[in-house]
């Protein structure tokens, strides 16, 4: 029985790594279509990319990975082309908090920093500013499930002081229009993004804020360090063509 | 040449007489065999503990298959959407998975019309009854069945069957089966909020804790991985607070097109990811 083991574990090993050599194999076909894709994208041949209607995105946000957004050139060169394409808000979010604390970068590297107007850095709060004509909303991880339970200690608070002895018994009661008005007392009342863009290795929200993902659409880019414009492009054309039932 | 609607009602017939031949019983031991070979491989990674799936394209399926005019049941695509969960429901458990969660039926569903959300209710109704009987293979692998949301909203029938359900299964030490039914992220975040705000006394705070324990989903581990079928990117308030290290995943097939291969693909695809996820959540602890 052990030696069976001893010879089938490396067999397993190997069958194993064969495949996820196949999955990486399929992930860099899909990679070289899409390189593809943006090389067309760019070059202009197609012209239902040059004009695309973004009246459907009234709020875009992105998610970067802590690690990558240190590259302030490139998340400020990412606000810039999202600026040139048409974007009225922008929510950027990192984990960490890392964005939050170079806001002021921003401000700097701007062509006219009198566009760029900041707010005074707090952790435990969201960051919004324009930029070219653009608001940018920052945030982090304080800004979502704490953020919720603020809102849940004003609405107790609110709730001890309209004490009444019915109500009482019945305990508190609240809607979700009483949660987002709460969410708003409490200074956290950002909008839901239509759509949302994922720079990381993997395609997750690393704790964006619960309350505002409910029918997101949820794209993952890559790394930062390759993004292109063009690939900015496709998803926001393919966005404006999405069709959405809301549970009907 | 029989047509895709014809095949499905030739294989709905046939395992209806419960495969008692002989070749069947063999081909059926092996396929288990061959499952086991395979998960045995994927076992050398991690395999995720939770896997919660976005049933999306029954409706689609049956209406590019004609099964709508083809059949008299209405609801076809739910229930061939129903023998992919429970497939898809047997090999995460016998792949090691422990828990399972599914979106059966969301507060938006409501506003469709009255015929499609009544016969969506006694199907659900007639499935939970089929999961939990006691000659069931779910009774038979011991899964505790979970039914997470606003329950009072389903119709008394549906409510009924799937209190019977959690009772029958509760004392179960097997995987868990969740199902989300009249449930929306938000309505369970608001209903947590009810619940830490009523267990105050005092002058004492709601935690982040404390909405957490009153969350639907307490006691379950976070998901490993969301799935949504038919490629839709977006998670239409589903374990929105749970997913915050959850890799995404949205393949292209329709739930009914849902088969082993893609729950394969499925763990290959996070076991790509799973040390990324793991260093991040492990990151937002440490700061705790």
């Amino acid at each position: 029985m052990i030696e069976a083991s001893v010879i089938a574990s490396p067999i397993l090993g190997v069958v194993f790594c064969l495949l996820h050599v196949i999955v990486s194999l399929v992930h860099t076909w899909s990679h070289l279509v899409h390189q593809i894709q943006c090389l067309i994208i760019s070059s202009g041949l197609l012209s239902k990319y040059q004009n695309i209607n973004l009246n459907r995105l009234r709020h875009l946000a992105v998610v970067i990975d802590s690690e990558d957004a240190k590259n302030k050139s490139k998340v400020h060169q990412l606000l810039c082309w999202l600026s040139d394409i048409g974007v009225k808000y922008v929510i950027l979010y990192d984990i960490e908090g890392v964005m939050k604390k170079s806001d002021k970068a921003y401000e700097k590297s701007s062509a006219n920093p009198s566009e760029t107007k900041c707010m005074d850095f707090a952790p435990n709060m969201p960051l919004i500013f324009d930029m070219f004509g653009m608001t940018v909303e920052i945030i982090s991880y304080t800004d979502g499930k704490e953020a919720v339970a603020k809102g849940a200690n004003y609405l107790c608070s609110n709730y001890l002081k309209n004490q009444d002895d019915t109500l009482n018994k019945l305990g508190p009661k609240f809607t979700e229009p009483d949660i987002s008005s709460a969410l708003k007392a409490v200074g956290h009342d950002g909008p839901e993004p239509d759509l949302l863009l994922v720079y990381g290795p993997a395609r997750c929200h690393l704790g964006f804020p619960a309350w505002r993902l409910r029918y997101t659409e949820i794209v993952h880019m890559g790394p930062l360090s390759s993004m292109k414009l063009s690939a900015v492009v496709k998803v926001l054309y393919d966005f404006s063509k999405k069709h959405q039932n809301y549970g009907k | 040449m029989s047509t895709i609607s014809e095949r499905f009602s030739i294989l709905q017939s046939h395992l209806e007489k419960n495969c008692k031949s002989k070749i069947s019983k063999i081909s059926g031991y092996v396929g288990f065999i061959m499952r086991k070979l395979l998960f045995s491989v994927l076992s050398v990674g991690p395999i995720p503990a939770h896997v919660a799936i976005i049933m999306d394209g029954n409706r689609r399926f049956a209406k590019r298959h004609s099964l709508l005019q083809d059949s008299i049941d209405p609801a076809s695509g739910h229930r061939l959407g129903f023998r992919s969960l429970i497939s898809t429901i047997q090999y995460s458990f016998e792949m090691g998975v422990k828990c399972v969660t599914v979106y059966a039926f969301s507060i938006d569903n409501f506003k469709r019309s009255p015929q499609e959300v009544q016969l969506l209710m006694d199907l659900m109704r007639e499935k939970i009854e089929e999961m939990s009987a006691e000659d069931g293979v779910f009774q038979a692998l011991h899964v505790k069945i979970n039914f997470w949301g606003n329950l009072e909203l389903l119709t008394e029938p549906t409510r009924l069957s799937a209190k019977r359900a959690m009772d029958t299964t509760v004392h179960n030490k097997g995987p868990e089966l969740s199902v989300c039914v009249a449930y929306t992220s938000t309505n369970e975040i608001t209903h947590a909020i009810e619940a830490s705000v009523s267990e105050l006394k005092g002058k004492d705070q709601v935690q982040v804790s404390d909405l957490e324990r009153n969350l639907y989903s307490a006691g379950c581990v976070e998901p490993d991985i969301i799935i949504r079928t038919s490629g839709e990117t977006r998670l239409s308030n589903f374990l929105l607070w749970q997913s915050d290290f959850t890799h995404l995943q949205n393949p292209k097939p329709l739930w009914p097109e849902f088969s082993l291969r893609h729950l394969v693909w499925a763990v290959l695809e996070y076991q790509r990811v799973y040390a990324y996820l793991k260093n991040k959540k492990e990151g937002i602890e440490k700061n705790k």
